[in-house]
């Protein structure tokens, strides 16, 4: 069928014709760069190498063992026998091993120090499904969300797009390391007061994406204050919470929320994925976790537009419930993301350029200030096309991300192999090295 | 603390079809462990062909193992979230969907747009064709369902267009007039038709003449139409199913940038918990907005992998579809014997895992509360979950969608017999003094008078 000039004959809706979606932006457009010109290490060695897609692909060979050991475990739960039931099966409750299986590894990766309630698990195809969904159950067209910047730039879709909600940017800087300050929460409230903007909540990423580190005790105890005395939502993303480096440097919501008795949890929801941590953004698996009946009981009902599929569920269930697996995955794959971050922050170090310290996540926080003609979002941009174009490397610049200070740069590590990521490396540090001499 | 939308009860789900299914669930009826629970015919499954399916499952090991020519395809399908969807699967997909319209017509697979179900898909269609307070007119009855995926977070309305058991329900271009102006009245915008094709709950699908009614109509208003085509694998007799997209082939004028078709293997195939739905849409700004919005849904990489492998096989594809009608032809048959037995008619039907039960004589009171009284007893008192037609917004009391292909013919039996006993002791009704197993014979000439009226319908 050949492709026609479109000329919209009746109208669509004022969303399908919006730009809300947010793909116009430099993030996607270096998406799009890599598509085209994919690199690969024979047969196209000068294409774009893709630093600007946190996926994780750095811990793939744990599961191909398992699965490679636990082939009659698989075959009996993915096989045949059971074929029917499973593709029947099209509860909004989801499957009860799955949900255990989940909720057994979100404990998992905190250290053991929280207990979720299996009931509280609503599953959905993704997290973008579970932003999107808790938007719309706490707050009405027209009402704002207050997210704290730099922000991982699905945002501006997921949460606004089709819910008509707005985003209200708490501002984070350099100076303090980009944490989040009682100030900053202020002053975005503030700013929405002014504008007659009813605030429903605050979404917070924890660890963050694009700064990959956690969020500290001091300043989620800050937080909480903060929702309970304004009477608003918590959504504390948590989507990299088995990518921190350390369990020890990360404190989920859910401790904060235990600690406390449970005291005012109503109003705290987790979201969670295993797109990241576990590396299978294929297979749209994504949960929230409410402490409040009323929006688990809502987030369920609505799943129904975003399910995750039964055959997924059933083939995930048994690894996930696998403690002895779940165990070292999660270890291994801390200790390898971990030496990864360290080795791309000491090579960008040796050639003059600093990253924020980090202490999760699959990127650095980069800081190419040095590099920009002028200190301006237009420097950054130029900036971002010159290293796409000429340094062909995909990386995110930061004011994708909504960060107030032009210069900085997310740059994903997990994605590729080691020896491609040498490559990425060199061309950034010959780069350099050339700029020195001029 | 919560927002207007989740507030609201417009996900439906205090409706009777719904409560039906939770009076199911506790009390389910079960040939051993609970012979006297309820039995399920008020969800529309498709059970009859998963051993075909199975079949081809065995004969193809690697598929469910997530291998290919015996290598693993774990990794590179873990990976694969990429919204365009799997090509092997949407060109296999845009294969099938013309398949079961017998090839007369061939879709597209760069026109196809993945959803996590038909649920998805048809509210996805929603949020690209209206705005908040835009309405979509839908011939009643219409599935229970819609009421939440149309209109829940989309703040559409449902403007429904009056059927009458007079023709049959079949859609009128009267019926299709008369619901624009109450929209009018109302002061909503109507952007569009939505029409499920074959129909649930009658079980009919839709004529030559019913198709170019609506085709004219949206021509002329200049909206859209959304043809949810679901069923359209499950037509068994005559007339043929005809496809929205047979009928606007071939034209010159620019229907075709406004109608959109919506699919999904939950019914034809029977996999609905897969998650497997679809918008094919010859609108290139459509396709481009529900891509994009169908990242709140997309389909499990290896759910995509499954089906792309089990579709590409067209032999059994073929063998598939021809044996699948055959079996829900049969069963659809037991049901309808079964009732003219207990003095009971359908409206005859053509397609569809149900048919739709004319109680009307069985009303203690012609009113819908006299509906919901005799619901309640056939839940209840006799054991069967079916569903009221005023759950399907249905004008007239009376009617009942009852489902046959997500029970078994020794479950249908005695569903039937269960209704037979009912009937023969709450009276009144022109149902014959059936009682219970012994009287063949008395059944066998009922049935045969039965049958004999039914010809002379529609």
């Amino acid at each position: 069928m050949v492709a026609k000039d479109y000329k919209p004959c009746v109208p669509l809706s004022a969303i399908a014709t919006s730009s809300t979606h947010g793909e116009d932006s430099p993030y996607f457009a270096g998406w799009r760069a890599y598509d085209d010109d994919p690199y690969d290490a024979i047969n196209n060695p000068s294409g774009v190498i893709q630093m600007g897609l946190a996926e994780n692909q750095v811990s793939f060979d744990l599961f191909e063992k398992y699965l490679e050991e636990h082939q009659e475990v698989s075959n009996l739960v993915n096989g045949v026998a059971s074929f029917r039931e499973n593709a029947l099966f099209q509860d909004y409750h989801g499957l009860n091993s799955f949900r255990k299986a989940m909720t057994s590894f979100m404990e998992e990766i905190r250290g053991g120090k929280v207990k979720f309630d299996s009931n509280r698990v609503v599953l959905t195809a993704g997290a973008t499904a579970a932003n999107e969904l808790l938007t719309f159950i706490i707050a009405n067209p027209g009402d704002a969300l207050l997210v704290p910047t730099p922000y991982y730039p699905g945002f501006d879709r997921d949460l606004r797009w089709r819910t008509g909600v707005n985003i209200i940017p708490v501002n984070c800087y350099s100076s303090n390391n980009f944490q989040i300050t009682k100030q900053a929460l202020e002053d975005a409230y503030a700013k929405a007061e002014k504008a007659n903007i009813p605030v429903k909540g605050l979404l917070i990423t924890n660890p963050s994406n694009p700064l990959g580190t956690a969020i500290t005790r001091p300043v989620l105890k800050e937080i909480f204050n903060f929702i309970s005395t304004k009477n608003i939502h918590l959504i504390s993303d948590e989507i990299y919470s088995g990518s921190v480096f350390s369990s020890e440097e990360f404190t989920s919501v859910a401790e904060m929320v235990q600690e406390r008795g449970y005291y005012d949890a109503q109003r705290v929801h987790i979201v969670y994925s295993l797109s990241k941590d576990l590396g299978l953004p294929g297979f749209r698996v994504g949960a929230i976790y409410s402490y409040n009946d009323a929006v688990v009981t809502t987030a369920r009902r609505m799943s129904s537009f975003t399910l995750v599929s039964s055959q997924t569920q059933k083939m995930l269930s048994p690894m996930l419930s696998d403690v002895n697996f779940t165990k070292n995955y999660i270890k291994t794959n801390r200790d390898r993301l971990k030496r990864r971050y360290e080795y791309v922050v000491e090579r960008m170090r040796e050639c003059g350029i600093e990253c924020l310290h980090g202490n999760a996540g699959l990127f650095c926080w980069m800081n190419l200030k040095p590099l920009l003609e002028e200190a301006t979002m237009e420097g950054e941009l130029k900036l971002w096309e010159m290293i796409l174009k000429d340094l062909k490397l995909d990386i995110s610049p930061g004011s994708s991300c909504h960060c107030t200070e032009p210069g900085w740069f997310r740059v994903c590590f997990a994605k590729m192999n080691i020896k491609t990521l040498d490559v990425a490396l060199a061309r950034l540090t010959s780069f350099m090295e050339k700029r020195k001499k001029t | 603390m919560m927002s207007t939308k989740a507030a609201r009860n417009s996900h439906g789900q205090d409706s009777s079809y719904f409560l039906g299914w939770q009076e199911y669930e506790k009390n389910p009826y079960h040939p051993t462990t609970n012979p006297r629970g309820i039995i399920q015919m008020g969800l529309a499954e498709n059970q009859l062909s998963f051993d075909l399916i199975e079949s081809w499952l065995e004969s193809n090991p690697d598929v469910l193992g997530l291998k290919h020519d015996g290598a693993s395809v774990f990794r590179e399908l873990a990976l694969f979230q990429d919204y365009h969807g799997l090509p092997s699967f949407k060109n296999a997909l845009a294969e099938f969907m013309a398949e079961l319209r017998g090839n007369k017509v061939q879709f597209d697979p760069s026109n196809i747009v993945l959803t996590a179900g038909s649920t998805s898909a048809n509210e996805i269609l929603m949020f690209c064709l209206t705005n908040p307070g835009d309405a979509f007119l839908v011939p009643t009855p219409y599935y229970p369902g819609f009421d939440r995926d149309l209109k829940w977070r989309t703040g559409a309305e449902i403007i429904p267009i009056h059927c009458s058991s007079r023709n049959n329900f079949e859609i009128t271009k009267g019926a299709l007039e008369e619901a624009c102006i109450r929209a009018q009245k109302k002061k909503l915008r109507v952007k569009g038709v939505l029409v499920t094709n074959p129909s649930n709950p009658l079980g009919t699908t839709l004529t030559q003449h019913e198709l170019e009614i609506l085709v004219n109509f949206i021509s002329a208003k200049r909206i859209h139409l959304i043809s949810d085509e679901i069923y359209s694998g499950t037509s068994f007799g005559t007339p043929e199913f005809i496809s929205i997209a047979e009928v606007i082939k071939g034209r010159k004028d620019d229907v075709e940038d406004r109608v959109h078709i919506v699919y999904s293997l939950s019914k034809d195939l029977g996999l609905p918990g897969f998650r497997i739905g679809a918008i094919y849409s010859s609108n290139k700004a459509v396709v481009a907005a529900a891509t994009k919005m169908s990242s709140f849904g997309l389909i499990s990489s290896q759910t995509q992998y499954l089906l792309a492998m089990l579709l590409s096989d067209k032999h059994f594809t073929a063998s598939y579809m021809k044996e699948n009608k055959r079996r829900i032809k049969v069963r659809h048959d037991q049901l309808v014997e079964g009732l003219a037995g207990i003095g009971i008619r359908c409206l005859e039907s053509n397609a569809g895992l149900f048919c739709w039960v004319d109680m009307r004589h069985l009303l203690k009171d012609k009113t819908f509360n006299g509906e919901m009284e005799l619901w309640k007893k056939i839940v209840y008192d006799v054991g069967l979950n079916v569903s009221p037609g005023s759950s399907c917004h249905c004008t007239e009391p009376g009617w009942f969608r009852v489902c046959f292909a997500n029970i078994s013919t020794e479950t249908l039996d005695l569903a039937m017999q269960r209704l037979a006993s009912f009937v023969e002791l709450s009276g009144p009704g022109e149902g014959p003094p059936t009682r219970s197993r012994g009287h063949k014979a008395l059944i066998n000439w009922v049935r045969r008078s039965a049958l004999a009226d039914r010809r002379t319908e529609r």
